[in-house]
C-alpha cells in the first residue's frame, strides 16, 4: 500500500518556504487595537464611552490649564489678563494665587518667615532619619535619598535665607549623615533615636536644654535598668527603671533644664503650636501618628491575642471602642474634654492632644490588620517557636511578629495613608491645616474671593504625591520581603 | 542529686510571682488590673473636681429644654419649639439618611468600577484606574468642600430660569434651564426635585410620643409584603423544579406581585408629582435639597466607591483561574460564569472589607460639619453642646449612639456574611 501511495505523489517540496508575515489585522498597532479595544460590541462600547469621557474632559479643562496666569495680585486681574489673552468668556487657570500664597500653605500663616529654615531642615532631615529605617543597610539607596535630602537643603536652605552659622552647621551635619551612611550605614540608626529630639527642637525652638534633658529620661532608665538587672532580675529592673524615668520627666528634668539654660543660655525663637499650619502641622501630625502608633498598635494586637482574660479585654474594649466612633468626636475629646479628665489647672499644647488622639484612633485600626496577619500564620509557626524553647518575647520578636508584619504590610501601609489623609481633619478643632483652615484664610480675602479649583488642585496635589508615594514604597517593601516560592 | 523531673522540694516563694511562668500572668493580670483601676479612678475623680470647680453637674436634663435653633432638612417634624432631644433625632436621622444613601450608591459605583478596572479594555481600565488612585491619595474632606463649592458657585441663581415676555419676543433663551424634562432645577441655593404628594392620603397618627405618617408606612408596608410574596413564589418555583426537573414560568407573577400593589394604592390615594415652579425669585412647590447633602453625598459615594472597587478587585482575582476555566468548559457563557460561578466565591471574600467600609462611610458622615450639614455631629454635638455648654454628657451621648450604629450595622452585616460563607457540611 506504502508503494502505492508513494507513486501518486508527484511534488516533494525540499526547501523550506520563506516565512511569510502574519495578516495585517493579527500584527502590530491593529492587533493591539483590535484585542484591547474593539473585541467585542460591549468593548466597543466601552471604548466609544471612554473616549466620549476624556474627550469631554480634555475640551473642558484643557482651554483652562492652556490660559494659566503666574503673576496676577488678585481674581479679577487674572480674569482681565485671560480675557484679554484669549477673547471674552474664556477660562483660565489662575496659579498667582499659588504663587502669591504658597508658604501659608507649607508654614501656616503665622510661623515667622526668618525662620522658615528650621521646618525646612527638619523636613530634609526626616529622610535621614527614615533612610536607615527604610533602607536598612542598602549603602546604595541610602546614598540616593540622603543625596537628594543634600541637594533639597542646599538648594531651599539658601533660598530660605537660613542665618550663615545655621547653613553652614546644618550642611556640615548633611554631610556628616551623608559620610556616616557610606562607612557605616548601621550607626545611622543612632540619628534616627536622636531625631525627635533635634525634630521638636528645631520646629518649637526655645532652650536646647529641654529635649536634650527630655531624652535624657531614656538614658536613666537605661542606667538604672543596667545596674539593677543583676541584682533584682531583668522584669523587676526594667520596672525600676521606668518608674526612675518617669520621676525625672515629672520632677528633675525640668529643673536641671532651668538651671543648664541659666548656665550655659543657647535657645533660638520660640515658636508656640498656634502658629503651626499648612503642611508642616499636617506632616508633624502624620509622621508622629505613624510613628507612635505603630508600637501601640502592635501591643494591642498581641494583648487582644493574648491568654490573660484582663489584658484580652481591656484590648478589645479599647479597639472596639475607638473604631466604633468617627475621629472627629475623638479629636473633639482632645479640644473640649480632656479639660474636664484632667488635674485642675492642667492645659497642656493643642497640637500635642491631637497627636495623642490621632495616635491611639490610628493604633486600634492598625491592631486590628495586625491580629489579621497574626491569625494568618499556621498554628505550627507558633508551635515550633514554643518547642525550641523560646519565651513568650523572644518567640514574638524572632518567629511571629516578622511574618505577621511582612502578611500585614499593604493593609498597615493604607493605615497610614489613612492617618496622613485624616490629618486634615484637625481644622476642626481651630488648627490651620492645608484643606480647610488655610484655604478658607485663602479664600476669606477679597482679592481671591470665588478662586475653588486652584487652592484645591494644590493641596490635593501634594497630598496624592505623598500618599501615593507611601503606598508605591509599601508595594516595592512587599517584593523586597518576599521569600516564597510562588 | 536531683533529677531534672523532681518536683521542688521547698513551697510557693514570692519570686515565684515572677519568674515561674504559672504564676506570672496572674501578676501581670492583677499589675494591669489595679493600674487601670487607678487610671480610671485618678480620671473620674478630675472629672468630678473639674465639674465641681465649674458649677456644673452631670445629667441628660437639658435634653428637654427648649433647642431654639432650625434644621435646615428635616425628616420628621421639627420647629425650634422643641426640645434638644427631637433635634438630636432630627441630626440621627440625617445621618443615617446620608450613610444609608451612600453605602447603596457607592456599592453600585464601586462594583461597576472594580469589574470594568478587570476588564480586557485597555482605555476603561486604565480610565478606571485613574479614577481609584486619584480619589485614594487625596483626603475625603477635600472632595467635600470641592463639590459643595461646585455646587453652590458654579450653579445659576433662581432668576437666571426666568422667562420674561421680551425674551420670548425677541427669541432669546434663559440663562439657564431646568433638566429632566423641566422638573428638576439645580440653582445656588439648592436643588428642586419634585414633591410625591397624595390627593386622599391616609393622615397621621399620634401615637402620644411621635406621629406616625400612614400613607408613608402604607406604601412601605406594601412594598414589603409585595418582596415577601415574591419570594414565596420563587421558592415554590424552586421547589418545583428540584420535585420534577422544569422550572415554572414566573416572571409574569413577580412582576405583578411586585408592581400591581403599589400602583394599585398609589392611584387610590391619588398620587401625582407637584413640579417646582419658578415664583417670583425662587422657586416653589416640590422639595428643596440643600447643597449640604448633595456635596456629602456625592463626595461620600465617590470616595468609598474607589476603595470598594479596590475591594471587589481583589475578591474577583482571589478566585482562581481555573474556576472561570471550568465554567468555560461547562459550556457556560462568560455572563453567566460571572454571575454563577465567580461572583458567589468572590462574594465570600469581598464581604468582610465591605463591612469595613460601610463602617467608614457612615463615620465620615460627621464630616458633613465642613459643609454645615446638620446631621448627630452639628445637632448634639455641635449646636445643642455650645448652647448648653454641657460638654461631657453632650459628647459622651454622640459616642454612645455612633458606637450604636456602628455596632449594629457590624452585626447586621456579618449576618449576612455568615449567610454566604462557605457552608462546611
Amino acid at each position: 500500500m506504502s508503494e502505492t501511495h508513494s507513486q501518486t505523489v508527484t511534488f516533494v517540496r525540499d526547501s523550506m518556504l520563506p516565512p511569510v508575515m502574519p495578516p495585517a489585522g493579527e500584527r502590530g498597532a491593529v492587533k493591539w487595537l483590535r484585542e484591547n479595544l474593539f473585541s467585542t460590541p460591549l468593548n466597543i462600547g466601552l471604548t466609544v464611552l471612554g473616549v466620549v469621557v476624556i474627550w469631554w474632559l480634555v475640551t473642558s479643562s484643557l482651554p483652562w490649564w492652556l490660559h494659566s496666569v503666574w503673576h496676577a495680585s488678585s481674581l479679577g486681574e487674572c480674569r482681565q489678563i485671560v480675557a484679554a489673552e484669549a477673547g471674552e468668556g474664556a477660562t483660565g487657570a489662575c496659579w498667582a494665587m499659588i504663587r502669591e500664597r504658597w508658604h501659608q500653605f507649607i508654614f501656616g500663616h503665622q510661623y515667622p518667615p526668618s525662620d522658615w529654615w528650621r521646618p525646612i531642615l527638619a523636613f530634609g532631615l526626616l529622610f535621614a532619619a527614615l533612610s536607615p529605617v527604610l533602607f536598612a543597610g542598602q549603602k546604595r539607596n541610602l546614598a540616593l535619598v540622603l543625596g537628594g535630602m543634600a541637594v533639597f537643603l542646599l538648594l531651599t536652605l539658601y533660598l530660605a535665607a537660613t542665618p550663615t552659622s545655621a547653613f553652614i552647621l546644618s550642611m556640615a551635619l548633611v554631610a556628616g549623615l551623608l559620610a556616616l551612611s557610606q562607612v557605616q550605614p548601621g550607626k545611622l540608626l543612632w540619628f534616627t533615636l536622636i531625631y525627635p529630639a533635634l525634630c521638636f527642637w528645631l520646629l518649637w525652638g526655645g532652650t536646647v536644654w529641654l529635649p536634650i534633658t527630655a531624652m535624657a529620661g531614656f538614658g536613666v532608665f537605661y542606667l538604672v535598668f543596667r545596674f539593677a538587672s543583676p541584682s533584682l532580675g531583668v522584669p523587676v529592673a526594667a520596672g525600676v527603671g521606668i518608674v526612675a524615668a518617669v520621676l525625672w520627666w515629672l520632677y528633675i528634668a525640668s529643673p536641671v533644664a532651668g538651671a543648664l539654660q541659666g548656665a550655659l543660655p543657647f535657645s533660638i525663637l520660640q515658636v508656640t503650636s498656634d502658629k503651626f499650619g499648612g503642611f508642616l502641622l499636617a506632616i508633624v501630625i502624620g509622621v508622629s501618628g505613624i510613628a507612635f502608633s505603630l508600637p501601640i498598635g502592635i501591643l494591642l494586637a498581641l494583648g487582644r491575642q493574648s491568654d490573660m482574660l484582663i489584658v484580652k479585654t481591656l484590648s478589645v474594649g479599647f479597639i472596639e471602642f475607638v473604631r466604633g466612633v468617627p475621629l472627629i468626636t475623638l479629636l473633639f475629646t482632645a479640644s473640649l474634654l480632656l479639660q474636664y479628665f484632667l488635674p485642675p489647672g492642667t492645659n497642656f499644647d493643642i497640637i500635642l492632644r491631637v497627636i495623642i488622639l490621632v495616635t491611639f484612633f490610628a493604633a486600634a485600626y492598625l491592631a486590628e490588620v495586625i491580629r489579621g496577619g497574626l491569625a494568618a500564620l499556621p498554628r505550627g509557626q507558633y508551635e515550633a517557636a514554643d518547642a525550641l524553647g523560646l519565651d513568650y518575647w523572644q518567640a514574638q520578636r524572632l518567629i511571629i511578629l516578622p511574618q505577621a508584619l511582612k502578611v500585614s504590610i499593604p493593609a498597615i501601609v493604607s493605615t497610614f495613608i489613612g492617618l496622613f489623609k485624616d490629618t486634615t481633619l484637625v481644622s476642626f478643632v481651630g488648627l490651620y491645616d492645608p484643606l480647610r483652615g488655610i484655604t478658607t484664610i485663602v479664600r476669606a480675602d477679597i482679592a481671591w474671593k470665588g478662586i475653588y479649583w486652584e487652592p484645591y488642585i494644590f493641596v490635593g496635589a501634594i497630598f496624592f504625591v505623598i500618599c501615593f508615594g507611601m503606598s508605591r514604597y509599601s508595594m516595592y517593601l512587599e517584593r523586597k520581603l518576599k521569600t516564597d516560592h510562588r | 542529686m536531683t533529677m531534672a523531673t523532681d518536683v521542688p522540694k521547698d513551697g510557693f516563694r514570692l519570686s515565684m510571682l515572677i519568674y515561674d511562668t504559672r504564676y506570672r500572668s496572674y501578676t501581670i493580670q492583677l499589675v494591669v488590673l489595679v493600674l487601670f483601676a487607678l487610671a480610671v479612678a485618678w480620671l473620674l475623680n478630675n472629672t468630678v473636681q473639674n465639674l465641681a470647680a465649674r458649677g456644673k453637674e452631670f445629667n441628660f436634663a437639658f435634653l428637654w429644654q427648649r433647642a431654639g435653633y432650625d434644621i435646615g432638612q428635616q425628616l420628621i417634624p421639627y420647629t425650634n419649639d422643641d426640645n434638644h432631644f427631637r433635634a438630636l433625632l432630627v441630626g440621627l436621622i440625617n445621618t443615617l439618611v446620608v450613610a444609608f444613601f451612600g453605602c447603596i450608591f457607592a456599592t453600585i459605583l464601586g462594583v461597576v468600577v472594580g469589574v470594568l478596572r478587570l476588564s480586557n479594555n485597555w482605555l476603561v481600565s486604565r480610565l478606571m484606574t485613574v479614577y481609584v488612585e486619584m480619589f485614594r491619595n487625596v483626603p475625603l474632606l477635600l472632595w467635600i468642600l470641592l463639590s459643595y463649592v461646585i455646587l453652590s458657585e458654579t450653579t445659576p441663581q433662581p432668576r437666571d430660569f426666568r422667562v420674561t415676555d421680551e425674551m420670548i419676543a425677541a427669541g432669546e433663551a434663559p440663562k439657564a434651564s431646568m433638566m429632566l424634562f423641566d422638573t428638576i432645577a439645580i440653582t445656588n441655593r439648592g436643588t428642586n426635585v419634585p414633591a410625591p404628594l397624595f390627593e386622599r392620603g391616609l393622615g397621621t397618627l399620634d401615637l402620644g410620643f411621635m406621629t406616625l405618617n400612614l400613607t408613608f408606612w402604607a406604601v412601605v408596608a406594601v412594598i414589603a409584603g409585595s418582596i415577601f410574596v415574591n419570594r414565596r413564589i420563587l421558592a415554590s418555583a424552586r421547589a418545583t423544579q428540584e420535585a420534577t426537573g422544569v422550572r415554572p414560568v414566573t416572571w409574569w407573577k413577580s412582576l405583578l406581585v411586585l408592581f400591581a400593589p403599589v400602583i394599585v394604592l398609589l392611584v387610590a390615594m391619588g398620587f401625582h408629582l407637584e413640579v417646582p415652579e419658578l415664583k417670583g425669585f425662587n422657586f416653589a412647590g416640590g422639595i428643596l435639597v440643600a447643597h449640604s447633602f448633595t456635596a456629602l453625598l456625592i463626595a461620600l459615594t465617590l470616595y468609598t466607591a474607589a476603595f470598594i472597587a479596590e475591594i471587589v478587585r481583589a475578591g474577583i482575582m482571589a478566585i482562581s483561574r481555573g474556576q472561570s476555566e471550568a465554567a468555560f468548559a461547562l459550556g457556560l457563557r462568560p455572563n453567566r460564569t460571572m454571575s454563577l460561578i465567580i461572583l458567589p466565591q468572590a462574594l465570600r471574600v469581598i464581604i468582610p472589607p465591605l463591612i469595613s467600609q460601610y463602617l467608614n462611610l457612615t463615620k465620615n458622615t460627621s464630616l458633613g460639619i465642613a459643609v454645615s450639614y446638620l446631621d448627630l455631629r452639628g445637632t448634639l454635638g455641635g449646636i445643642t453642646l455650645n448652647q448648653t455648654g454641657r460638654e461631657l454628657e453632650c459628647m459622651l451621648l454622640m459616642m454612645l449612639i455612633y458606637l450604636t450604629i456602628s455596632l449594629a450595622i457590624s452585626t447586621v452585616m456579618n449576618i449576612y456574611n455568615k449567610s454566604v460563607q462557605l457552608k462546611a457540611r
